[in-house]
Protein backbone atom coordinates (compact mmCIF):
# COMPACT_ATOMS: atom_id res chain seq x y z
CA UNK A 1 0.00 0.00 0.00
CA UNK A 2 1.27 3.42 -0.93
CA UNK A 3 0.42 6.38 1.28
CA UNK A 4 -0.90 9.55 -0.40
CA UNK A 5 1.80 11.44 -2.25
CA UNK A 6 3.69 13.85 -0.01
CA UNK A 7 5.57 16.27 -2.08
CA UNK A 8 9.10 16.31 -0.66
CA UNK A 9 10.68 13.35 1.06
CA UNK A 10 13.82 14.16 3.06
CA UNK A 11 16.04 11.22 4.03
CA UNK A 12 18.01 12.08 7.17
CA UNK A 13 17.13 14.44 10.03
CA UNK A 14 20.63 15.79 10.67
CA UNK A 15 21.52 19.46 10.19
CA UNK A 16 21.22 19.25 6.37
CA UNK A 17 17.91 17.38 6.28
CA UNK A 18 16.38 19.55 9.00
CA UNK A 19 17.41 22.81 7.31
CA UNK A 20 15.93 21.62 4.01
CA UNK A 21 12.72 20.31 5.58
CA UNK A 22 12.16 23.55 7.52
CA UNK A 23 12.83 25.70 4.44
CA UNK A 24 10.43 23.68 2.29
CA UNK A 25 7.73 23.52 4.96
CA UNK A 26 8.02 27.28 5.48
CA UNK A 27 7.06 27.63 1.80
CA UNK A 28 4.06 25.33 2.20
CA UNK A 29 5.56 22.20 0.74
CA UNK A 30 4.33 19.03 2.44
CA UNK A 31 7.43 17.32 3.80
CA UNK A 32 7.98 13.74 4.89
CA UNK A 33 11.14 13.60 7.00
CA UNK A 34 12.41 10.04 7.35
CA UNK A 35 15.31 9.24 9.68
CA UNK A 36 16.73 6.01 11.01
CA UNK A 37 17.51 7.50 14.42
CA UNK A 38 14.87 7.61 17.17
CA UNK A 39 15.44 11.36 17.72
CA UNK A 40 16.04 14.16 15.19
CA UNK A 41 19.46 15.86 15.11
CA UNK A 42 21.70 13.55 13.09
CA UNK A 43 25.26 12.99 14.28
CA UNK A 44 26.12 16.52 15.36
CA UNK A 45 22.90 17.11 17.32
CA UNK A 46 22.36 13.53 18.46
CA UNK A 47 19.99 13.56 21.46
CA UNK A 48 19.48 11.18 24.35
CA UNK A 49 16.05 9.51 24.42
CA UNK A 50 13.44 11.57 26.26
CA UNK A 51 13.05 8.72 28.79
CA UNK A 52 16.59 9.38 30.04
CA UNK A 53 15.33 12.73 31.35
CA UNK A 54 18.42 14.81 30.50
CA UNK A 55 17.79 18.25 31.92
CA UNK A 56 21.03 19.71 30.57
CA UNK A 57 21.78 17.83 27.31
CA UNK A 58 23.69 20.88 26.06
CA UNK A 59 26.56 19.89 28.37
CA UNK A 60 27.57 17.45 25.60
CA UNK A 61 26.94 19.84 22.71
CA UNK A 62 28.13 22.86 20.79
CA UNK A 63 26.03 25.48 19.04
CA UNK A 64 23.07 24.50 21.21
CA UNK A 65 21.13 27.71 20.44
CA UNK A 66 21.09 26.76 16.75
CA UNK A 67 19.76 23.33 17.68
CA UNK A 68 17.09 24.77 19.98
CA UNK A 69 15.83 26.95 17.11
CA UNK A 70 15.82 24.02 14.66
CA UNK A 71 13.96 21.82 17.15
CA UNK A 72 11.35 24.48 17.96
CA UNK A 73 10.68 25.13 14.27
CA UNK A 74 10.46 21.38 13.61
CA UNK A 75 7.96 20.98 16.45
CA UNK A 76 5.86 23.87 15.10
CA UNK A 77 5.78 22.48 11.55
CA UNK A 78 4.97 18.99 12.80
CA UNK A 79 2.13 20.40 14.94
CA UNK A 80 0.80 22.32 11.92
CA UNK A 81 0.91 19.18 9.79
CA UNK A 82 3.43 20.59 7.32
CA UNK A 83 6.17 18.13 8.27
CA UNK A 84 5.52 14.47 8.91
CA UNK A 85 8.52 13.31 10.97
CA UNK A 86 9.06 9.56 10.76
CA UNK A 87 11.92 8.53 13.06
CA UNK A 88 13.19 4.98 13.48
CA UNK A 89 12.93 4.12 9.76
CA UNK A 90 15.81 3.28 7.50
CA UNK A 91 15.28 3.99 3.81
CA UNK A 92 16.79 1.00 2.02
CA UNK A 93 15.77 1.88 -1.52
CA UNK A 94 14.44 4.86 -3.46
CA UNK A 95 12.71 3.92 -6.67
CA UNK A 96 12.39 6.28 -9.60
CA UNK A 97 8.95 6.10 -11.24
CA UNK A 98 7.76 7.79 -14.45
CA UNK A 99 6.42 10.50 -12.17
CA UNK A 100 7.84 10.79 -8.70
CA UNK A 101 9.47 8.35 -6.33
CA UNK A 102 8.75 5.50 -3.98
CA UNK A 103 10.79 5.25 -0.77
CA UNK A 104 11.05 1.84 0.85
CA UNK A 105 11.80 1.76 4.57
CA UNK A 106 12.34 -0.72 7.37
CA UNK A 107 11.75 -0.08 11.06
CA UNK A 108 14.21 -1.30 13.69
CA UNK A 109 12.04 -4.45 13.88
CA UNK A 110 12.29 -4.94 10.10
CA UNK A 111 8.69 -3.84 9.46
CA UNK A 112 8.52 -2.63 5.85
CA UNK A 113 6.75 0.61 4.86
CA UNK A 114 6.44 2.54 1.61
CA UNK A 115 6.18 6.29 1.01
CA UNK A 116 5.62 8.25 -2.20
CA UNK A 117 7.08 11.66 -3.09
CA UNK A 118 7.46 14.09 -5.98
CA UNK A 119 10.98 15.10 -4.98
CA UNK A 120 13.65 13.51 -2.81
CA UNK A 121 16.45 15.08 -0.80
CA UNK A 122 19.24 12.76 0.31
CA UNK A 123 20.72 14.12 3.57
CA UNK A 124 22.13 10.84 4.82
CA UNK A 125 25.37 12.20 6.27
CA UNK A 126 28.56 10.23 6.71
CA UNK A 127 30.18 7.44 8.70
CA UNK A 128 33.66 7.07 10.02
CA UNK A 129 36.70 5.80 8.19
CA UNK A 130 39.11 3.71 10.26
CA UNK A 131 42.30 2.32 8.78
CA UNK A 132 43.37 -1.07 10.16
CA UNK A 133 46.27 -1.67 12.55
CA UNK A 134 47.21 -4.67 14.68
CA UNK A 135 44.66 -4.99 17.49
CA UNK A 136 41.96 -2.77 15.98
CA UNK A 137 39.33 -5.51 16.34
CA UNK A 138 39.75 -5.77 20.12
CA UNK A 139 36.67 -4.84 22.16
CA UNK A 140 37.16 -1.38 23.62
CA UNK A 141 38.56 -0.13 20.31
CA UNK A 142 35.72 1.99 18.90
CA UNK A 143 35.39 4.66 16.26
CA UNK A 144 35.84 8.18 17.60
CA UNK A 145 32.42 9.23 16.31
CA UNK A 146 30.93 6.02 17.67
CA UNK A 147 32.16 6.80 21.18
CA UNK A 148 30.65 10.26 20.78
CA UNK A 149 27.35 8.89 19.43
CA UNK A 150 27.01 6.38 22.28
CA UNK A 151 27.80 9.15 24.76
CA UNK A 152 25.41 11.75 23.30
CA UNK A 153 22.63 9.24 22.63
CA UNK A 154 22.98 6.66 25.42
CA UNK A 155 24.88 8.67 28.06
CA UNK A 156 27.47 5.91 28.42
CA UNK A 157 31.23 5.49 28.19
CA UNK A 158 33.08 2.40 26.96
CA UNK A 159 35.67 2.63 29.75
CA UNK A 160 37.49 4.93 32.13
CA UNK A 161 40.89 5.49 30.57
CA UNK A 162 40.74 6.48 26.92
CA UNK A 163 43.17 7.21 24.12
CA UNK A 164 41.68 9.23 21.25
CA UNK A 165 43.66 8.78 18.05
CA UNK A 166 43.77 9.09 14.29
CA UNK A 167 43.41 12.27 12.34
CA UNK A 168 40.84 14.96 11.74
CA UNK A 169 38.76 17.66 13.33
CA UNK A 170 36.36 15.16 14.93
CA UNK A 171 38.99 14.01 17.44
CA UNK A 172 38.82 17.28 19.42
CA UNK A 173 35.09 17.25 20.28
CA UNK A 174 35.31 13.51 20.97
CA UNK A 175 38.22 13.92 23.39
CA UNK A 176 36.62 16.85 25.22
CA UNK A 177 33.25 15.04 25.30
CA UNK A 178 34.72 11.89 26.83
CA UNK A 179 36.70 13.93 29.36
CA UNK A 180 33.70 16.04 30.37
CA UNK A 181 31.68 12.85 30.86
CA UNK A 182 34.21 11.49 33.34
CA UNK A 183 36.66 9.41 31.29
CA UNK A 184 40.34 9.98 31.92
CA UNK A 185 42.16 10.83 28.72
CA UNK A 186 45.53 9.09 28.59
CA UNK A 187 46.43 10.84 25.32
CA UNK A 188 45.17 12.49 22.16
CA UNK A 189 47.21 11.18 19.21
CA UNK A 190 46.93 13.18 15.96
CA UNK A 191 48.80 12.15 12.81
CA UNK A 192 48.76 15.62 11.28
CA UNK A 193 51.41 18.25 11.85
CA UNK A 194 49.75 21.39 13.19
CA UNK A 195 52.39 23.45 11.39
CA UNK A 196 50.65 22.41 8.17
CA UNK A 197 47.89 24.83 9.14
CA UNK A 198 50.33 27.61 8.26
CA UNK A 199 49.89 26.82 4.57
CA UNK A 200 46.17 27.54 4.92
CA UNK A 201 46.43 30.56 7.19
CA UNK A 202 44.32 32.80 4.95
CA UNK A 203 41.45 30.32 4.65
CA UNK A 204 41.50 29.62 8.36
CA UNK A 205 41.69 33.28 9.35
CA UNK A 206 38.49 33.88 7.37
CA UNK A 207 36.65 31.78 9.98
CA UNK A 208 37.16 33.44 13.34
CA UNK A 209 34.19 31.50 14.74
CA UNK A 210 35.75 28.18 13.81
CA UNK A 211 39.10 29.22 15.25
CA UNK A 212 37.40 30.22 18.49
CA UNK A 213 35.72 26.80 18.57
CA UNK A 214 39.08 25.07 18.07
CA UNK A 215 40.64 27.26 20.76
CA UNK A 216 37.77 26.32 23.06
CA UNK A 217 38.52 22.62 22.55
CA UNK A 218 42.23 23.23 23.11
CA UNK A 219 41.43 25.06 26.36
CA UNK A 220 39.28 22.19 27.58
CA UNK A 221 42.00 19.66 26.72
CA UNK A 222 44.43 21.70 28.79
CA UNK A 223 41.99 21.91 31.66
CA UNK A 224 41.54 18.15 31.63
CA UNK A 225 45.36 17.83 31.35
CA UNK A 226 45.11 15.70 28.23
CA UNK A 227 48.57 14.97 26.79
CA UNK A 228 48.46 15.78 23.07
CA UNK A 229 50.91 14.13 20.68
CA UNK A 230 50.83 15.46 17.11
CA UNK A 231 52.62 13.72 14.21
CA UNK A 232 52.10 10.49 16.10
CA UNK A 233 50.17 7.38 15.27
CA UNK A 234 48.90 4.26 17.00
CA UNK A 235 50.91 1.34 15.63
CA UNK A 236 49.15 -1.37 17.64
CA UNK A 237 46.50 -2.02 20.26
CA UNK A 238 47.20 -4.76 22.82
CA UNK A 239 45.01 -7.05 24.92
CA UNK A 240 43.22 -10.38 24.78
CA UNK A 241 39.58 -9.91 25.80
CA UNK A 242 39.65 -6.14 25.47
CA UNK A 243 42.17 -3.40 24.78
CA UNK A 244 44.62 -2.90 27.64
CA UNK A 245 47.21 -0.62 26.04
CA UNK A 246 48.28 0.94 22.77
CA UNK A 247 51.72 1.48 21.29
CA UNK A 248 52.18 4.87 19.67
CA UNK A 249 55.10 6.13 17.60
CA UNK A 250 56.25 9.44 16.14
CA UNK A 251 55.93 9.89 12.39
CA UNK A 252 58.81 11.00 10.18
CA UNK A 253 58.49 13.55 7.38
CA UNK A 254 57.40 10.81 4.94
CA UNK A 255 54.65 9.56 7.23
CA UNK A 256 56.42 6.42 8.47
CA UNK A 257 56.59 5.41 12.13
CA UNK A 258 60.05 6.46 13.37
CA UNK A 259 62.04 3.58 14.82
CA UNK A 260 62.78 3.78 18.56
CA UNK A 261 60.07 6.37 19.22
CA UNK A 262 57.55 3.77 20.28
CA UNK A 263 55.92 4.02 23.65
CA UNK A 264 53.19 2.08 25.35
CA UNK A 265 50.18 3.80 26.88
CA UNK A 266 47.81 1.90 29.17
CA UNK A 267 44.10 2.40 28.44
CA UNK A 268 40.82 0.48 28.39
CA UNK A 269 39.37 2.43 25.46
CA UNK A 270 40.76 3.51 22.11
CA UNK A 271 38.53 5.90 20.14
CA UNK A 272 40.01 6.08 16.67
CA UNK A 273 39.11 7.66 13.33
CA UNK A 274 40.72 8.84 10.12
CA UNK A 275 38.01 11.06 8.70
CA UNK A 276 34.50 10.53 7.38
CA UNK A 277 32.97 8.87 4.32
CA UNK A 278 29.64 10.00 2.85
CA UNK A 279 26.65 7.64 2.69
CA UNK A 280 26.01 7.46 -1.06
CA UNK A 281 24.15 4.15 -1.50
CA UNK A 282 20.67 5.56 -2.13
CA UNK A 283 22.07 8.05 -4.64
CA UNK A 284 24.10 5.35 -6.38
CA UNK A 285 21.10 3.04 -6.71
CA UNK A 286 19.08 5.95 -8.18
CA UNK A 287 21.80 6.41 -10.78
CA UNK A 288 23.09 9.75 -9.43
CA UNK A 289 26.69 10.54 -10.28
CA UNK A 290 29.07 10.01 -7.38
CA UNK A 291 32.65 11.19 -7.33
CA UNK A 292 34.20 8.38 -5.95
CA UNK A 293 32.84 8.89 -2.48
CA UNK A 294 30.32 11.73 -2.50
CA UNK A 295 27.15 12.59 -4.37
CA UNK A 296 27.89 15.16 -7.09
CA UNK A 297 25.60 18.22 -6.92
CA UNK A 298 25.27 21.55 -8.74
CA UNK A 299 25.03 25.04 -7.23
CA UNK A 300 21.43 24.32 -6.17
CA UNK A 301 22.40 20.98 -4.57
CA UNK A 302 20.66 19.10 -7.42
CA UNK A 303 22.04 15.71 -8.43
CA UNK A 304 22.09 14.80 -12.10
CA UNK A 305 18.86 12.78 -11.65
CA UNK A 306 15.90 15.18 -11.97
CA UNK A 307 13.88 15.40 -8.76
CA UNK A 308 16.76 14.25 -6.54
CA UNK A 309 18.77 16.64 -4.35
CA UNK A 310 21.65 15.94 -1.95
CA UNK A 311 22.90 18.12 0.91
CA UNK A 312 25.20 17.90 3.89
CA UNK A 313 27.92 15.31 4.24
CA UNK A 314 26.31 12.94 1.70
CA UNK A 315 27.49 15.52 -0.85
CA UNK A 316 30.94 15.97 0.73
CA UNK A 317 32.27 16.06 4.28
CA UNK A 318 32.41 19.53 5.83
CA UNK A 319 30.72 19.62 9.24
CA UNK A 320 27.41 20.77 10.63
CA UNK A 321 27.52 24.46 9.64
CA UNK A 322 28.11 23.56 5.99
CA UNK A 323 25.35 20.94 6.18
CA UNK A 324 22.93 23.62 7.43
CA UNK A 325 23.83 26.00 4.59
CA UNK A 326 23.53 23.27 1.95
CA UNK A 327 20.24 22.06 3.38
CA UNK A 328 18.73 25.52 3.20
CA UNK A 329 19.87 25.98 -0.40
CA UNK A 330 18.51 22.57 -1.37
CA UNK A 331 15.20 23.37 0.33
CA UNK A 332 14.81 26.58 -1.65
CA UNK A 333 15.70 24.85 -4.88
CA UNK A 334 13.07 22.14 -4.21
CA UNK A 335 10.46 24.83 -3.50
CA UNK A 336 11.22 26.47 -6.85
CA UNK A 337 11.04 23.13 -8.65
CA UNK A 338 7.71 22.13 -7.11
CA UNK A 339 6.03 25.54 -7.42
CA UNK A 340 7.45 26.53 -10.78
CA UNK A 341 8.89 29.74 -9.35
CA UNK A 342 12.41 31.05 -9.73
CA UNK A 343 14.76 29.72 -7.02
CA UNK A 344 15.43 32.34 -4.36
CA UNK A 345 18.72 31.24 -2.88
CA UNK A 346 19.84 33.62 -0.15
CA UNK A 347 23.24 35.01 -1.03
CA UNK A 348 24.33 34.64 2.60
CA UNK A 349 23.74 30.88 2.44
CA UNK A 350 25.63 30.61 -0.85
CA UNK A 351 28.53 32.71 0.49
CA UNK A 352 28.80 30.73 3.67
CA UNK A 353 28.66 27.46 1.70
CA UNK A 354 31.59 28.60 -0.46
CA UNK A 355 33.64 29.70 2.55
CA UNK A 356 32.86 26.58 4.59
CA UNK A 357 33.75 24.28 1.70
CA UNK A 358 37.11 26.02 1.41
CA UNK A 359 37.61 25.63 5.12
CA UNK A 360 36.73 21.92 4.93
CA UNK A 361 39.16 21.44 2.05
CA UNK A 362 41.94 23.08 4.10
CA UNK A 363 41.23 20.80 7.08
CA UNK A 364 41.15 17.82 4.77
CA UNK A 365 44.55 18.74 3.32
CA UNK A 366 46.08 19.01 6.80
CA UNK A 367 44.49 15.92 8.35
CA UNK A 368 45.68 13.11 6.13
CA UNK A 369 46.40 9.66 7.55
CA UNK A 370 50.11 8.74 7.71
CA UNK A 371 51.22 8.17 4.12
CA UNK A 372 52.68 4.72 4.81
CA UNK A 373 50.09 3.43 7.29
CA UNK A 374 49.61 0.22 5.28
CA UNK A 375 53.21 -0.84 6.03
CA UNK A 376 52.33 -1.12 9.72
CA UNK A 377 49.54 -3.58 9.04
CA UNK A 378 51.06 -6.97 9.87
CA UNK A 379 50.06 -9.95 7.73
CA UNK A 380 47.99 -11.49 10.51
CA UNK A 381 45.97 -8.29 11.11
CA UNK A 382 42.34 -8.55 10.02
CA UNK A 383 41.45 -5.95 7.42
CA UNK A 384 37.89 -7.14 6.78
CA UNK A 385 36.23 -7.41 10.19
CA UNK A 386 33.08 -9.14 8.92
CA UNK A 387 34.67 -11.95 6.91
CA UNK A 388 37.86 -12.29 9.00
CA UNK A 389 40.14 -11.57 6.04
CA UNK A 390 43.76 -10.81 6.97
CA UNK A 391 46.12 -8.31 5.39
CA UNK A 392 48.25 -11.31 4.40
CA UNK A 393 45.37 -12.80 2.39
CA UNK A 394 44.83 -9.49 0.58
CA UNK A 395 48.55 -9.20 -0.19
CA UNK A 396 48.61 -12.80 -1.39
CA UNK A 397 45.71 -12.06 -3.77
CA UNK A 398 47.70 -9.18 -5.26
CA UNK A 399 51.23 -10.58 -5.38
CA UNK A 400 50.58 -14.30 -5.94
CA UNK A 401 47.19 -14.42 -7.62
CA UNK A 402 47.63 -11.30 -9.73
CA UNK A 403 44.60 -9.31 -8.56
CA UNK A 404 44.99 -5.80 -9.98
CA UNK A 405 41.78 -4.16 -8.79
CA UNK A 406 39.55 -4.21 -5.73
CA UNK A 407 36.77 -6.22 -7.37
CA UNK A 408 39.17 -9.08 -7.99
CA UNK A 409 40.66 -8.80 -4.49
CA UNK A 410 37.13 -9.04 -3.11
CA UNK A 411 36.24 -12.08 -5.22
CA UNK A 412 39.45 -13.86 -4.25
CA UNK A 413 39.43 -13.05 -0.52
CA UNK A 414 35.77 -12.27 0.39
CA UNK A 415 36.97 -8.94 1.84
CA UNK A 416 33.98 -6.59 1.74
CA UNK A 417 31.37 -9.33 1.23
CA UNK A 418 30.07 -9.46 4.80
CA UNK A 419 27.34 -7.65 6.69
CA UNK A 420 28.79 -4.16 6.33
CA UNK A 421 29.25 -4.61 2.59
CA UNK A 422 32.74 -3.17 2.61
CA UNK A 423 31.78 0.14 4.22
CA UNK A 424 34.25 -0.41 7.06
CA UNK A 425 37.04 -2.30 5.29
CA UNK A 426 36.93 -0.53 1.91
CA UNK A 427 39.72 2.02 2.51
CA UNK A 428 41.80 -0.50 4.48
CA UNK A 429 41.66 -3.18 1.79
CA UNK A 430 42.45 -0.62 -0.91
CA UNK A 431 45.49 0.62 1.00
CA UNK A 432 46.85 -2.82 1.83
CA UNK A 433 46.25 -4.05 -1.73
CA UNK A 434 47.78 -0.88 -3.16
CA UNK A 435 44.75 -0.40 -5.44
CA UNK A 436 42.96 2.91 -5.95
CA UNK A 437 39.64 3.14 -4.06
CA UNK A 438 36.65 2.37 -6.28
CA UNK A 439 33.07 3.51 -6.17
CA UNK A 440 31.10 0.61 -4.76
CA UNK A 441 27.53 0.34 -6.02
CA UNK A 442 25.36 -1.32 -3.42
CA UNK A 443 21.84 -2.18 -4.52
CA UNK A 444 20.35 -1.36 -1.10
CA UNK A 445 21.33 1.01 1.71
CA UNK A 446 21.15 -1.78 4.31
CA UNK A 447 20.67 -5.57 4.38
CA UNK A 448 17.04 -6.43 3.68
CA UNK A 449 15.28 -9.59 4.89
CA UNK A 450 14.46 -11.90 2.00
CA UNK A 451 10.85 -12.03 3.26
CA UNK A 452 10.63 -8.26 2.58
CA UNK A 453 12.27 -8.50 -0.83
CA UNK A 454 9.90 -11.28 -1.84
CA UNK A 455 6.94 -8.98 -1.18
CA UNK A 456 8.51 -6.03 -3.02
CA UNK A 457 7.33 -5.52 -6.60
CA UNK A 458 10.11 -5.15 -9.15
CA UNK A 459 10.69 -1.60 -10.43
CA UNK A 460 8.62 -2.28 -13.57
CA UNK A 461 5.68 -3.50 -11.53
CA UNK A 462 6.13 -0.46 -9.32
CA UNK A 463 5.80 1.78 -12.34
CA UNK A 464 2.39 0.32 -13.14
CA UNK A 465 1.03 1.11 -9.66
CA UNK B 1 21.72 11.22 41.31
CA UNK B 2 21.31 7.62 42.36
CA UNK B 3 19.88 5.13 39.97
CA UNK B 4 21.47 1.85 40.93
CA UNK B 5 21.64 0.22 44.24
CA UNK B 6 25.32 -0.70 44.75
CA UNK B 7 24.32 -4.00 46.35
CA UNK B 8 22.59 -5.01 43.12
CA UNK B 9 25.75 -4.85 41.09
CA UNK B 10 27.59 -7.92 39.92
CA UNK B 11 30.50 -8.27 42.36
CA UNK B 12 33.21 -7.70 39.73
CA UNK B 13 32.19 -4.10 39.06
CA UNK B 14 33.92 -1.25 40.88
CA UNK B 15 31.58 0.90 42.92
CA UNK B 16 32.90 4.35 42.01
CA UNK B 17 29.80 5.25 39.97
CA UNK B 18 31.96 5.93 36.92
CA UNK B 19 29.11 4.87 34.67
CA UNK B 20 26.81 7.45 36.24
CA UNK B 21 29.02 10.40 35.35
CA UNK B 22 27.63 11.04 31.85
CA UNK B 23 24.14 10.98 33.39
CA UNK B 24 25.26 13.44 36.06
CA UNK B 25 26.84 15.71 33.45
CA UNK B 26 23.52 16.24 31.66
CA UNK B 27 21.59 16.17 34.97
CA UNK B 28 19.59 13.17 33.81
CA UNK B 29 16.57 12.01 35.74
CA UNK B 30 15.93 8.66 34.10
CA UNK B 31 12.95 6.52 34.99
CA UNK B 32 13.43 3.65 37.42
CA UNK B 33 15.89 1.06 36.17
CA UNK B 34 14.60 -2.30 35.03
CA UNK B 35 16.23 -5.68 34.54
CA UNK B 36 17.24 -7.52 31.41
CA UNK B 37 19.18 -10.76 31.36
CA UNK B 38 22.44 -11.21 29.50
CA UNK B 39 23.23 -14.92 29.12
CA UNK B 40 21.01 -15.48 32.13
CA UNK B 41 22.70 -12.88 34.35
CA UNK B 42 20.49 -9.96 35.47
CA UNK B 43 21.70 -6.53 34.34
CA UNK B 44 20.27 -3.09 35.17
CA UNK B 45 18.95 -1.06 32.25
CA UNK B 46 17.37 2.35 31.73
CA UNK B 47 14.51 3.11 29.40
CA UNK B 48 15.86 4.99 26.38
CA UNK B 49 19.19 3.17 26.23
CA UNK B 50 20.22 0.83 23.45
CA UNK B 51 21.25 -2.71 24.29
CA UNK B 52 24.87 -1.67 23.63
CA UNK B 53 24.54 1.26 26.04
CA UNK B 54 23.14 -1.08 28.71
CA UNK B 55 26.07 -3.45 28.23
CA UNK B 56 28.63 -0.63 28.33
CA UNK B 57 27.20 0.76 31.56
CA UNK B 58 27.44 -2.74 33.04
CA UNK B 59 31.14 -2.70 32.15
CA UNK B 60 30.79 -5.15 29.24
CA UNK B 61 32.38 -4.26 25.90
CA UNK B 62 32.55 -7.73 24.30
CA UNK B 63 29.43 -9.77 23.48
CA UNK B 64 30.02 -11.61 20.25
CA UNK B 65 32.61 -14.18 19.22
CA UNK B 66 33.61 -14.37 15.59
CA UNK B 67 33.72 -17.69 13.75
CA UNK B 68 37.40 -17.97 14.63
CA UNK B 69 36.69 -17.30 18.30
CA UNK B 70 37.69 -13.65 18.70
CA UNK B 71 35.63 -11.31 20.90
CA UNK B 72 33.79 -8.28 19.50
CA UNK B 73 31.46 -5.57 20.72
CA UNK B 74 30.31 -2.18 19.43
CA UNK B 75 32.66 -0.46 16.99
CA UNK B 76 30.94 2.24 14.88
CA UNK B 77 28.11 2.94 17.34
CA UNK B 78 25.75 4.03 14.53
CA UNK B 79 24.55 0.86 12.80
CA UNK B 80 27.12 0.69 10.00
CA UNK B 81 29.66 -1.99 10.97
CA UNK B 82 27.51 -4.92 12.26
CA UNK B 83 30.23 -5.82 14.78
CA UNK B 84 27.76 -5.49 17.65
CA UNK B 85 25.39 -8.30 16.59
CA UNK B 86 23.52 -9.92 19.46
CA UNK B 87 20.50 -12.15 20.05
CA UNK B 88 17.54 -10.38 21.68
CA UNK B 89 14.46 -12.40 22.66
CA UNK B 90 15.53 -15.25 20.37
CA UNK B 91 16.07 -13.01 17.34
CA UNK B 92 19.74 -13.28 16.32
CA UNK B 93 21.81 -10.67 14.47
CA UNK B 94 20.28 -7.56 16.01
CA UNK B 95 22.53 -4.51 16.09
CA UNK B 96 22.98 -3.82 19.80
CA UNK B 97 23.81 -0.17 19.09
CA UNK B 98 20.37 0.38 17.50
CA UNK B 99 17.97 -1.88 19.42
CA UNK B 100 16.35 -0.22 22.43
CA UNK B 101 16.46 -2.27 25.61
CA UNK B 102 13.08 -3.19 27.11
CA UNK B 103 12.16 -4.58 30.48
CA UNK B 104 12.56 -8.34 30.65
CA UNK B 105 14.59 -8.64 27.45
CA UNK B 106 16.39 -11.95 27.20
CA UNK B 107 19.74 -11.06 25.63
CA UNK B 108 22.19 -13.68 24.52
CA UNK B 109 25.70 -13.17 23.23
CA UNK B 110 26.22 -14.85 19.89
CA UNK B 111 28.81 -16.70 17.91
CA UNK B 112 29.46 -15.90 14.28
CA UNK B 113 27.06 -13.81 12.23
CA UNK B 114 24.64 -16.15 10.43
CA UNK B 115 23.95 -14.76 7.00
CA UNK B 116 20.73 -16.68 6.51
CA UNK B 117 17.63 -14.85 5.42
CA UNK B 118 19.20 -11.57 4.27
CA UNK B 119 20.11 -10.03 0.94
CA UNK B 120 22.49 -7.12 0.65
C1 LIG C 1 29.40 8.84 14.38
C2 LIG C 1 29.64 10.30 14.10
C3 LIG C 1 29.69 11.22 15.15
C4 LIG C 1 29.92 12.57 14.89
N1 LIG C 1 30.00 13.43 15.95
C5 LIG C 1 30.31 14.73 15.72
C6 LIG C 1 30.50 15.64 16.80
O1 LIG C 1 30.35 15.26 17.96
N2 LIG C 1 30.86 16.92 16.52
C7 LIG C 1 31.02 17.34 15.24
O2 LIG C 1 31.35 18.51 15.03
N3 LIG C 1 30.82 16.53 14.20
C8 LIG C 1 30.48 15.23 14.40
N4 LIG C 1 30.33 14.38 13.35
C9 LIG C 1 30.40 14.92 12.00
C10 LIG C 1 28.96 15.06 11.45
O3 LIG C 1 28.89 14.15 10.39
C11 LIG C 1 28.59 16.47 11.02
O4 LIG C 1 28.92 17.36 12.04
C12 LIG C 1 27.09 16.69 10.72
O5 LIG C 1 26.29 15.97 11.62
C13 LIG C 1 26.71 16.34 9.30
O6 LIG C 1 25.36 16.70 9.08
P1 LIG C 1 24.46 15.97 7.99
O7 LIG C 1 23.11 16.57 8.10
O8 LIG C 1 25.13 16.01 6.67
O9 LIG C 1 24.43 14.42 8.39
P2 LIG C 1 24.13 13.67 9.77
O10 LIG C 1 24.16 14.58 10.91
O11 LIG C 1 25.01 12.50 9.76
O12 LIG C 1 22.61 13.18 9.60
C14 LIG C 1 22.25 12.16 8.72
C15 LIG C 1 21.03 11.44 9.27
O13 LIG C 1 20.53 10.58 8.27
C16 LIG C 1 20.22 9.33 8.81
N5 LIG C 1 20.31 8.35 7.73
C17 LIG C 1 21.42 7.99 7.01
N6 LIG C 1 21.10 7.09 6.07
C18 LIG C 1 19.76 6.89 6.18
C19 LIG C 1 18.82 6.07 5.49
N7 LIG C 1 19.20 5.30 4.45
N8 LIG C 1 17.52 6.09 5.89
C20 LIG C 1 17.11 6.87 6.92
N9 LIG C 1 17.95 7.68 7.61
C21 LIG C 1 19.26 7.68 7.24
C22 LIG C 1 21.24 9.16 9.92
O14 LIG C 1 20.78 8.25 10.90
C23 LIG C 1 21.34 10.58 10.47
O15 LIG C 1 20.38 10.80 11.46
C24 LIG C 1 30.11 13.01 13.57
C25 LIG C 1 30.04 12.09 12.52
C26 LIG C 1 29.81 10.75 12.77
C27 LIG C 1 29.78 9.77 11.61
S1 LIG D 1 28.44 -0.83 16.55
FE1 LIG D 1 28.52 -0.79 14.39
S2 LIG D 1 26.59 -1.60 13.88
FE2 LIG D 1 26.46 -1.48 16.01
Amino acid sequence: MTSPTNRLAVVGAGPAGLAAALTAAHHNIAVTLIDSAPQPGGQFYRQPAAALGARRPQALHHAWRTWARLRDRLDAHVAAGRIRHLPGRHVWFVELLDRGFILRTLTADDEPEVFAADAVLLATGAYEKVLPFPGWTLPGVVTAGGAQAMLKGGLVLPGRMAVVAGSGPLLLPVATGLAAAGARLAALIEAADPRAYGRHARTLAAHPGKLAEAAGYAGRLLRHRVPVLTRHTVVAAHGTDRVEAVTVAALDADGRARPKTERRIACDTLAVGHGLLPHTDLAGALGCRTDPARVVVDAQQRTDVPGVWAAGEAAGVGGAALALAEGEIAGRSVVAHLTGERPRIRSTAATSRTALRKFAAALDAVHTPPAHWAEQVADDTLVCRCEDVTAGAVRHAVTELGAADLRTVKLLTRAGMGWCQGRVCGPGVAGVAGCPPETVRRPFARPVPLSVLARTPSPTEGRQE
Amino acid sequence: MIRRNPQDRPPNLPLDRAQDRPLDLVRARPGPSFTVTVDGRPVDALEGQSVAAVLWSAGTVAWRVTRDGRPRGAFCGIGVCFDCLITVNDRPNRRACLVAAASGDVIRTQRGEGHDDLAH
